[in-house]
């Protein structure tokens, strides 16, 4: 089952397109980080798959074909937005009557519960809390939804370290308890390591790179060696982005299912998501997506063979 | 004070151990659970029959992703050193295995003869350590490629029991 499924799809706004064919499946039961560079389309996507924006071309489903936006997707869906917005001259109390009272499923025991252990005040306006409490709220009403999907767009930005642990670890929690999929949109690239197991990185509008974790990790490598062998090895390899000194060449690569022969006097070392990202991001004409026959740099090395 | 705690321990099912993180150290995180626990059951902080920490609290503690911990537990669990209870928890079956201890001397003093003629011969002690790391490498990098990994044969013979 895919919890985001999109074909085609392209939105504008104006004369410019914020996502254009963006084709994309991500598997259920993940905790999935959508990155990309400021502009790439990650708020865009986001609020089309939670059905707060229509897609101007293409289709786009979610939680194993449920139409974004239509009832059904609704109620298995939990949506934080960037500003975590919550009725600022609301107390907690009311928030929590509100939102029982919009949906047709609400846990008031876990609402309250969790409020408790973060020690919430319930008679407090939320507008009165500090950013961190504020942003648990937002997650403690989501999350007593008992969403099957829940969609965090950049959680973390307005938090502080300590805040950042406590919001992560009550959604990994989550993930734990209820078997929830996340999405979620974040710039941390450090702090996405502990909690992605897939990634999807956007880029002008379209999936430059998307896999699972590991997978990605299994199938790049860093090789450093002499700087005179860089080109012969760009040739035989599927070089994402390259680091040269006068002397000595980083090069990251795409290793594809068997390990390719060492080049000489290269040396091999794993790649960190962080590490990885980055180069990606930096060469934003190379691409990793599963399945060979989309895969532009393995068709490449294999014409090459 | 202490039995206070120990009573405390017992009464909500903890493990002796906690786990943390290093985030600088390049090592995979799935990776520091399992060699946390090798080192645990090296130093005696865990026996056979303790239990390791429950998958939810070292989420909650370390807010990381359910299934690094469950990948972690499943790679102590191949190397036959945990045991899953249904319902309860991961459990210790085995400790290391150790070497016996005058193998080990003996060991110890044929690698400070070799330490004395490399420092002879002008390796410093970084020089000495890079040398030996890639040997190391190269070694089981060999021995693997060449079939003879002794725990995968290990694992295989474990299935078909």
């Amino acid at each position: 089952m895919n919890i985001i499924e999109t074909r085609g799809l392209g939105k504008r706004y104006g004369g410019s397109w914020a996502l254009r064919e963006c084709t994309l499946a991500i598997p259920a039961g993940h905790v999935a980080a959508l990155v990309g560079p400021n502009g790439a389309g990650k708020t865009t996507l986001l609020n089309i798959a939670v059905g707060l924006a229509a897609p101007s071309a293409g289709a786009v489903t979610v939680i194993g074909g449920r139409p974004a936006g239509s009832p059904a997707a609704l109620d298995a869906i939990a949506f934080v937005a960037q500003d975590t917005p919550l009725y600022k001259n609301l107390s907690v109390a009311d928030l929590l009557h509100l939102t029982r009272n919009l949906n047709r499923r609400f846990d008031d025991e876990y609402a309250n519960a969790r409020l408790g252990e973060l020690g919430i005040p319930r008679e407090r306006k939320a507008g009165d809390l500090s950013g961190g409490q504020q942003t648990q709220v937002a997650l403690t009403l989501a999350l007593a939804r008992h969403p099957k999907l829940l969609v965090l767009d950049e959680p973390m930005a307005m938090l502080d370290p300590l805040a950042r642990h406590d919001f992560m670890a009550a959604v990994m929690t989550a993930v734990a308890d209820d078997g929830v999929s996340v999405v979620l949109s974040s710039h941390v690239l450090a702090e996405l390591e502990r909690v992605a197991d897939y990634l999807v990185l956007l880029s002008s509008g379209s999936v430059q790179v998307a896999g699972e974790v590991d997978d990605l990790l299994a199938s790049h490598r860093v090789l450093t060696g002499p700087a005179s062998e860089a080109d012969s090895c760009a040739e035989r390899l599927n070089v994402v982005h390259v680091r040269r000194g006068e002397a000595q060449v980083h090069l990251l690569v795409r290793i594809n299912g068997a390990t390719d022969a060492l080049p000489p006097g290269f040396e091999e070392h794993p790649v960190s998501l962080e590490e990885l990202t980055l180069a990606y991001l930096r060469a934003p004409g190379t691409a990793a997506l599963p399945g060979p026959e989309r895969t532009v740099a393995a068709v490449a090395s294999q014409v090459a063979q | 004070m202490s039995g206070g705690l120990d009573g405390l321990t017992a009464a909500r099912g903890l493990s002796p151990i906690e786990f943390r993180l290093d985030s600088s150290s390049g090592v995979p995180t799935y990776l520091q659970l399992v060699q946390q626990v090798e080192q645990a059951l090296r130093l005696g902080y865990l026996t056979p029959g303790d239990q390791l920490p429950r998958v939810r609290d070292v989420v909650a503690s370390l807010a990381i992703n359910p299934n690094t911990v469950l990948k972690a537990y499943r790679e102590l669990e191949t190397k036959g050193l945990t045991a899953g209870r249904p319902g309860q928890g991961t459990f210790i079956e085995s400790t290391l295995s150790q070497v016996a201890l005058p193998e080990l001397t003996g060991l110890r003093r044929s690698l400070l003869g070799w330490l004395a003629r490399a420092e002879g011969a002008g390796l410093d002690a970084d020089g000495t350590e890079a040398l030996f790391a890639s040997v190391l490498r190269d070694f089981y990098d060999r021995r693997d490629s060449s079939g003879e990994h002794r725990g995968a044969a290990r694992d295989d013979s474990k299935d078909v029991a």
